[in-house]
């Protein structure tokens, strides 16, 4: 019956749908008599909006309204908190109030026929405001840092203080010591895929074609918000043109499109420009982080402090894990982290791709680096000389950790042992060669998850589930799942996905999509093939099943995935350009259920890992809190050029304890510790430091 | 974007008659028809002169001729341009992406406008989009802004590629107008801000770039383009230079430097080319001259890197000249 | 605040009246189209929104990601910045006119073969620019059809399977 389809590197069963263009993303489900909103955003940084001229406006061609907080409607905007929401405060309340909150927020809606018209009359609406100035500067010397509200407890998931041993004592009483800070710019997801919404009223019922990664949760806040019951609204999303975070929350512009279409009685589309992307729909947070490593002459750590903060907005508390691997990935009596935010006057951050993880390490990793050049150590040796027997933070054993064989196998895949340790050792004709290697973890996560499969009797199969693809596979990989589970060849099952209709997934991030959804598709299928055990029928068998993650094996294990990154970069000494040559990651994930899609998701991440190291960075103007390079030829990441040699391999895994299916996830580790291998390639080609990202020309220039 | 009108014309005349009155010319439209959305240009009446006969790339003599219509990527495939002017091809596959390049014409190029970000933003400060306005890059972004013929009004660096190449090989340009034929050096073209950064070109009221035309001559041939930028391709330049040596005996006979990413206007770099002159070249020698291009040079908040990569970049340029990989 | 100007005064004059419209002939995929077009509207927007061919991308509407691009008189240009009143006559091709009688045209099928993307919404930008890339003669070696191919990005970070899928497809284009 078992056919081993899960470990088959088949190509993306949605392969054909993308390259004809067939495949419908948001913005490409045009409907019959659609106007077209575009949004107002504020051009002050903090204040009141204190007059609007929308009557000049509403006489332009084509105008159906002018939606602002002086005739939109009064929303519900009823109790709703998911998990992917900020654990305090409270989400913007669009058009509600004359509040400026940030630059950039909208201010109103204007609908017209086309889109020509609406973005004419947007652009000539006149607002008037009382500015107040903005501080948006999280380092800066108005930031007041705060203690996170859902941190305050011990045993929170993101504690903002966690301890063993004292770390300080022991920091002081270290022969080998590094203390030192690291500055993370802010960066914006910039999918490819603008932000995007068509909103449909039948009566009380809503449709919404709406970008994201977490359609029930849509579905339920947008009812919510206007105070509908649940099932009249539908969320529909069968594609997503990457996201990487930034559509896991249901942002003001869902609001605003469904408004919008209820006020002129028809369906309203919604598209961001690219410059709004860069204002309301969530950003990697700044982070300032200081890390203090304390070591024996041999190499053993002694003291590990990390105390970082991260930016959040005035109104909610975004937390990200920016301080969590500091407790398990190395073995250190005495270990102290402290976790800080600072409200400043822009909008609510929100995860992205490797969160809090990807900066967190970053700090860690580049100080291991330094600390392995005080001590005259290979950066490997001084982690293999640190390697953990069990989750010393947790004190508990790991469900399986690979981290070593991780090194190992890179090791020998990049050819580490050429690197000679000196700075600047390493040339290629005129150019600086660097190698540097960084350590990566990301959670094994699992949701609870339902998922639906039923059997037709012309032996075709169909799967259903709420969940969502932004890129790595999910059509592919649950067709693989269901496939195998079902005993069928892949090109008779049909999986859908992205309708809220659909049995619930849970959010389609934290690298636990393949875990969660994977496991409630496997439940599905074996209740039919069992179904089905029990003798022939001409009428289809269906079954409905969930599924979570054994409840003792979560209280035995530390579960969590690892990986090792080796990078090899040239700077030109002359000018200072640097460039990314090769990569290799090597990583531990458990069970990989289509190798040519995971080494795509793999390398991918190293490619938004180069951008984080050498490019990402959203400048905002200390005057007004604008992002001053809100546009896609500003705002730099990686072009084809920049990426040559990339690749990915996975050590043999097995891991029972995680779920049925041995998956661990990885989306989000194949970001995390790119940027800190960058870092350490960097010093070793120049002998210079760079401990703020991104690391630019000017930063290597005199190195 | 505002609504517009747009009629094509088919004659050079009727060209100049639709300028003269005040219409707005359009050819490749990748500069224009972006601002035109942020509403930072708003014609209201386009004429569309991509018919006009004025896309031809020819020798003349040992000159080479770029028609104003000719699209960057025609130019810089052309055999002719490759085998005179190497340097010219350089810049412009450096400049943009291959659909940008086209799309944009020569002209275009010359004439397109700054990429300072506030001078796209309606709701900020900019002298050269909204005179007295002020210049809300002095106090805020200005990482990628010039350090050379700055002004209190404006510091927004000229952001083609090709014209540092064509100010460096002393290019001229044909231009027609209601009141005839005049020729001037590319470099002719570009104003300084001053205290009147909305005027940023020397064209008279109706006038239309016909040609541009590249002298012949050793210099050209073993020219190099060098622009430096963050990332690997289009991004505008951090700094350029456009360098080219003429060796005779192991002496350098003749030099050419031009920058871009440092000036309001491409920058050409005479007292670097006059210290040049005589010397053997070597990277000691380029590293003197090199100094020379700080001259003047007023770093803002944050681009003072840039005192430091110029040098560097001009260094770097002329050691390629001599095939230094 | 000296720094926030109120917005740059701006023409809302023009009142009622409609925008200029022009008309335009294209044809698209081979199919003759003939539109009255408000002069404003980018070829993008008249493929998207007027004649229902989604499969181009709007992905920043500046010319700074190339997600839009289409063959314009079989040249690959960015359709975001070109005026669709500008190219009465001309004949557009999209992603959706690359298949033939059910046939993948070559550059498709190496996108899936060789994984050349993720997310799929740079994709179609991707191989219509590929196909002017490889027309052009810019794909004979990997380091070329990087270079030749920068102008689509794509933030999935899928470069090394769209150089593999290039190089391979246009020895068989």
């Amino acid at each position: 019956m078992t056919m081993a389809i899960i470990g088959r590197p088949l190509a993306r069963v949605d392969g054909r749908a993308k390259v004809t263009g067939a495949a419908r993303y948001a913005a490409d489900f045009n409907q019959p008599g659609q106007a077209y909103a575009v949004i107002v955003s504020a051009t002050v940084g903090l204040g009141r909006v204190t007059g609007m001229d929308s009557a000049a406006i509403e006489k332009m061609p084509g105008i159906l309204a002018v939606l602002s907080h002086l005739n939109a409607p009064r929303l519900a905007y009823g109790q709703h908190k998911s998990y992917i929401d900020p654990a305090t405060g409270e989400r913007l309340h669009v058009l509600q109030d004359e509040r400026i909150r940030f630059h950039g927020q909208p201010v109103a809606v204007v609908v017209a026929t086309t889109i020509a018209q609406a973005e004419r009359a947007a652009a000539a609406l006149r607002v008037s405001y009382n500015a107040e100035r903005p501080v948006v500067d999280s380092a800066g010397p108005e930031a007041r840092p705060i203690v996170p509200e859902a941190g305050r407890q011990p045993d929170a998931r993101l504690p903002a203080d966690k301890a063993r041993g004292d770390a300080d004592r022991a920091l002081a009483e270290s022969p080998v010591k590094v203390d030192e800070t690291y500055d993370i710019a802010r960066e914006n997801h910039n999918p490819m895929e603008p932000h995007a919404t068509i909103a449909s009223w039948n009566g009380d019922r809503l449709t919404l074609w709406s970008k994201s990664q977490f359609v029930v949760n849509e579905q339920a806040e947008i009812a919510a918000i206007f105070g509908l019951p649940l099932e009249n609204v539908t969320v529909i999303c069968p594609f997503i043109g990457g996201a990487f975070g930034t559509s896991l929350r249901t942002w003001p512009h869902v609001t605003l499109a469904a408004m919008a279409a209820q006020h002129v009685r028809r369906p309203v589309k919604l598209v961001l420009t690219r410059k709004q992307m860069f204002f309301t729909t969530g950003h990697r947070p700044r982070t300032v982080q200081r890390i203090a490593l304390g070591a024996t002459a041999d190499g053993k750590l002694t003291s590990v402090v990390h105390e970082g903060t991260g930016e959040t907005s005035r109104y909610e508390e975004f937390m990200e894990a920016l301080t969590s691997v500091t407790t398990f990935l190395y073995s250190c009596p005495n270990v102290r982290t402290r976790y800080r935010l600072v409200p400043v006057d822009t909008g609510t951050p929100n995860h992205m791709r490797g969160p809090g993880e990807a900066s967190g390490v970053f700090a860690l990793e580049c100080a291991m680096d330094e600390l392995a050049y005080k001590l005259r150590l290979d950066p490997i040796d001084l982690r293999r000389r640190n390697e953990p027997a069990i989750d010393e933070g947790e004190n508990k054993p790991f469900s399986s950790r690979s981290l070593m064989r991780c090194y190992d196998l890179g090791a020998e895949h990049f050819g580490w042992a050429r690197r000679t340790p000196e700075p600047r050792s390493m040339r290629d004709g005129r150019l600086l060669v660097g190698m540097g290697v960084a350590s990566a973890s990301y959670p094994a996560f699992h949701a609870p998850a339902t998922a639906r499969a039923r059997l037709l009797p012309d032996g075709t199969a169909e799967v259903e589930i709420a969940a969502s693809d932004m890129g790595p596979g999910t059509y592919t990989s649950m067709t693989q799942v269901a496939a195998e589970t079902l005993g069928l060849p892949v090109e008779r099952v049909r999986f859908s996905l992205g309708r809220s209709d659909y049995p619930p997934a849970p959010s389609h991030g934290g690298s636990w999509t393949m875990a969660s959804v994977g496991s409630a598709i496997r439940a599905a299928c074996i209740a039919v093939r069992e179904e089905a055990a029990k003798g022939r029928t001409d009428r289809p068998i269906e079954a409905t099943a969930s599924s979570q993650r054994d409840p003792q094996a979560a209280e035995r294990f530390s579960m969590h995935s690892f990986g090792a990154v080796f990078v090899e970069i040239a700077v030109d000494p002359d000018v200072g350009t640097i460039r990314v040559r090769r990569a290799v990651g090597a990583y531990g994930i458990g069970r990989v259920v289509n190798p040519r899609l995971a080494r795509s998701q793999c390398t991918g991440g190293m490619v938004g890992g180069i951008g984080m190291a050498l490019m990402e960075r959203t400048v905002l103007d200390a005057r007004d809190g604008r992002p001053v390079n809100a546009h896609m030829a500003d705002y730099l990441m990686p072009v084809n050029l920049d990426i040559l040699q990339l690749e990915a391999h996975f050590v043999e895994e097995a891991d029972p304890h995680v779920n049925q299916l041995g998956v661990k996830g990885l989306g989000e580790i194949a970001l995390v510790g790119i940027a800190p291998a960058i870092a350490n390639a960097v010093f070793h080609a120049t002998g210079k430091r760079v401990r703020a990202l991104p690391i630019r020309i000017e930063d290597v220039l005199t190195a | 974007m505002l609504p517009f009108t747009i009629e094509k014309v088919r004659s050079v005349e009727a060209a100049i008659a639709a300028a003269s009155s005040g219409r707005r010319l359009i050819a490749g439209g990748t500069t224009l028809i972006d601002l035109m959305r942020d509403e930072v240009e708003q014609p209201q009446q386009l004429v569309d002169i991509n018919a006009l006969p004025l896309s031809e790339i020819r020798v003349d003599r040992s000159d080479l001729v770029i028609g104003a219509l000719a699209r960057m990527a025609d130019v810089a495939a052309h055999p002719d341009v490759q085998r005179l002017h190497p340097m010219v091809a350089e810049s412009l596959i450096e400049g943009a992406s291959p659909q940008l390049r086209n799309m944009a014409s020569i002209g275009g190029n010359l004439l397109q406008r700054v990429r300072c970000p506030y001078f796209r933003m309606l709701d900020a400060a900019c002298n050269k989009r909204s005179p007295l306005s002020g210049c809300a890059a002095l106090g805020g972004l200005n990482a990628g802004h010039a350090i050379l013929g700055t002004s209190d009004h404006c510091v927004a660096t000229h952001p083609s590629d090709v014209a540092v190449t064509l100010v460096a090989l002393d290019a001229t340009m044909r231009v027609v107008g209601p009141k005839g034929e005049r020729t001037f050096l590319v470099e002719e073209l570009f104003r300084l801000p001053g205290d009147t950064p909305h005027l940023e070109h020397t064209l008279l009221p109706g006038e239309l770039i016909v040609e541009v035309r590249v002298p012949g001559g050793p210099v050209g041939r073993r020219g190099r383009y060098l622009k430096v930028r963050d990332r690997a391709s289009y991004e505008f330049a951090l700094v350029s230079a456009a360098a080219a040596l003429d060796v005779a005996d192991g002496v350098i006979r003749g030099a050419r430097l031009a920058v871009g990413g440092v000036g309001t206007r491409p920058w050409r770099m005479r007292a670097v080319e006059s210290a040049l002159i005589g010397k053997v070249p070597d990277r000691k020698v380029f590293e003197a001259a090199a100094r020379l291009a700080l001259e003047g040079a007023l770093p803002l908040s944050g681009n003072r890197y840039k005192l430091e990569l110029l040098p560097r970049t001009i260094v770097r340029a002329f050691e390629m000249t001599g095939g230094i990989a | 605040m000296a720094v926030v100007p109120q917005v740059a005064a701006q023409s809302t004059s023009e009142g009622s009246p409609s925008a200029p419209t022009a008309r335009v002939r294209l044809a698209v995929n081979g199919v003759r189209h003939e539109l009255d077009l408000d002069t404003r509207q980018s070829l993008l927007d008249v493929l998207r929104e007027d004649l229902g061919l989604t499969g181009t991308k709007k992905g920043c509407n500046q010319g700074a990601c190339g997600a839009c691009t289409i063959l314009l008189n079989g040249r690959r240009v960015v359709s975001c910045l070109t005026l669709a009143a500008m190219h009465d006559g001309a004949t557009v091709e999209t992603i959706e006119g690359l298949e033939k009688n059910g046939e993948l045209h070559p550059l498709q099928s190496a996108f899936v073969e060789h994984d050349g993307l993720q997310c799929g919404f740079c994709t179609p930008g991707q191989i219509m620019s590929a196909v002017g890339c490889i027309a052009e003669g810019h794909a004979g070696s990997p380091d070329d059809i990087r270079f030749w191919m920068s102008g689509n990005i794509c933030r999935c970070g899928a470069y090394p399977g769209i150089v593999a899928a290039v190089a391979d497809a246009a020895k068989r284009v």
